[in-house]
């Protein structure tokens, strides 16, 4: 037990998901020890970043002005948006490179368990954009989870009726791993997308 | 179930059981901590590591409401560590994949899997009967024979006959008056008699506590034939009698979609 500020600064590390109490205490001291210059520019990243950050007001991916980056390109088509789960997610599929449209986070998944519902998510928000009419497709990219794979289920179930096209992302066979290690449902989805070479 | 032993090399005994896998919580990178009911050693949680990464020999198997045949690594008595990790997994049903395309299955597989969990409130204490009652409810639902809703309402009602609450319904609850009483009160234990009845009983329809007790006995034939508005009176009865004992409300139980019914 340290007296004052190391303690409290042990303390502050030891909240954040995946540190412990030694790496706590061990990044601390780090800290301690580090240049005053490279202190000073962790804390002003700290500080800008819950200042300036924020959500996007149209798709809800993390934004430093009203709308961000994503939705402001207007290269980007309208027509086309992709669901995904978490920011990180947008991430992810922009690094593939493949995906000119434009993005909804729903801030999650559907878990009952968790007690989070479809009214605990930006599904209203999504179903607004839907309704404009400039929406022809809409890519459901939540996790290939339980949760994730309800989540795509009830917003198909909401998006179809208004006429416009649903898809799913593929899921079969990760590329690098051993077919016979492939579990039923996965293997299942392998066959049932299976395509001609 | 079967023991394997302390292999040399290992600190821990392996064990094998198979389970129902009732929730999953992220844990680290690419770990998951997952909540199993087991035949023989009853509920335990264990450490699926790297399960989340796409070439993981887990795969899907260890996603909820799977019935899987596991190899644990960890002392089955509850010695030591109270997290046990998987070390072998393989698939017996895994019902998860059924109710994926099917929202209102979905829901009520989640509601009857948290209602396990609250039923089995001890660790690794065999609950053999709540068992082959939760796999029983996943195997009705996955086979699409009856309404989800009702297949819900009936698990409940047999787990909290398992667990010592089942709602009176074929005499008082106060004075034990053999009959079918119109009043029901959950506080009093199920349906009372005129004399006994406290300020506040709700009054189902006949056909409601019919229903109940049907659900109960398995009488699938007058379940299926209950109307609408009997099976949600009977469902709003079952919830409120289960979340009075538990003494906590049930997080899955208000998201259950009940669309399905007539």
């Amino acid at each position: 037990m340290y007296e004052g500020a190391i303690q409290d600064l042990i303390d502050e590390l030891g909240r954040l998901p995946g540190v412990g109490p030694k790496s706590a205490q061990r990044i601390a001291f780090h800290i301690l020890s580090a240049d005053p210059a490279d202190v000073g520019r962790l804390a002003t990243a700290l500080r800008k970043v819950k200042e300036l950050v924020r959500f996007c007001t149209t798709c809800y991916n993390v934004a430093e002005s009203e709308q961000c980056r994503i939705c402001r390109d207007p290269r980007r088509t309208e027509e086309s948006i992709c669901v995904v789960e978490e920011p990180k997610d947008v991430v992810a599929i922009e690094r593939t490179g493949e995906f000119r449209g434009k993005y909804h986070v729903l801030g999650g998944a559907i878990n009952p368990l968790e007690g989070i519902g479809p009214d605990n998510l930006r599904i209203r928000e999504l179903l607004a954009r839907l309704g404009t009419g400039a929406v022809k497709e809409l890519i459901l990219a939540t996790d290939p989870n339980t949760e994730g794979e309800a989540t795509a289920t009830y917003l198909a179930l909401m998006v179809k009726p208004m006429g416009i096209d649903v898809s799913r992302l593929a899921s079969g066979l990760p590329v690098g791993g051993d077919l016979e290690y492939a579990d039923e449902i996965t293997l299942g989805r392998a066959f049932e997308g299976r395509r001609a070479v | 179930m079967q023991d394997v032993g302390v292999p040399p090399g290992y600190r821990r005994q392996l064990y094998r059981d198979d389970a129902v896998v009732l929730r999953v919580q992220k844990l680290g990178e690419s770990d998951r901590i997952i909540t199993l009911l087991t035949r023989h050693h009853g509920r335990l949680r264990a450490v699926a590591r790297g399960v989340r990464r796409t070439t993981s020999k887990f795969g899907a198997r260890l996603e909820p409401f799977g019935h899987v045949d596991l190899q644990l690594a960890g002392s089955p008595e509850g010695v030591g560590s109270a997290l046990h990790s998987v070390s072998q997994v393989e698939a017996i049903d895994l019902y998860g994949g059924t109710f994926l395309a099917d929202y209102p299955r979905y829901t009520a597989a989640s509601a009857i899997a948290e209602t396990a969990e609250r039923l089995t409130p001890i660790e690794r204490e065999p609950s053999l009967r709540i068992f082959q009652l939760t796999l029983g409810a996943l195997r009705a639902l996955a086979a699409r024979e009856h309404d989800s809703s009702l297949v819900l309402d009936a698990y409940l009602l047999r787990g909290m006959s398992y667990a010592g609450w089942a709602p009176a319904l074929a005499e008082c609850a106060v004075c034990g008056t053999p009959g079918r009483h119109g009043a029901f009160s959950v506080p009093a234990g199920g349906s009372v008699c005129p004399d006994c009845r406290p300020p506040g009983a709700a009054h189902p329809a006949p056909a409601t506590l019919g229903l109940m007790s049907a659900l109960t006995s398995g009488d699938w034939s007058v379940a299926d034939a209950a109307e609408g508005p009997v099976r949600r009176e009977c469902s709003g009865l079952v919830a409120a009698h289960l979340q009075w004992h538990l003494e906590k409300a049930l997080r899955s139980l208000p998201l259950v979609d009940r669309r399905t019914g007539p």
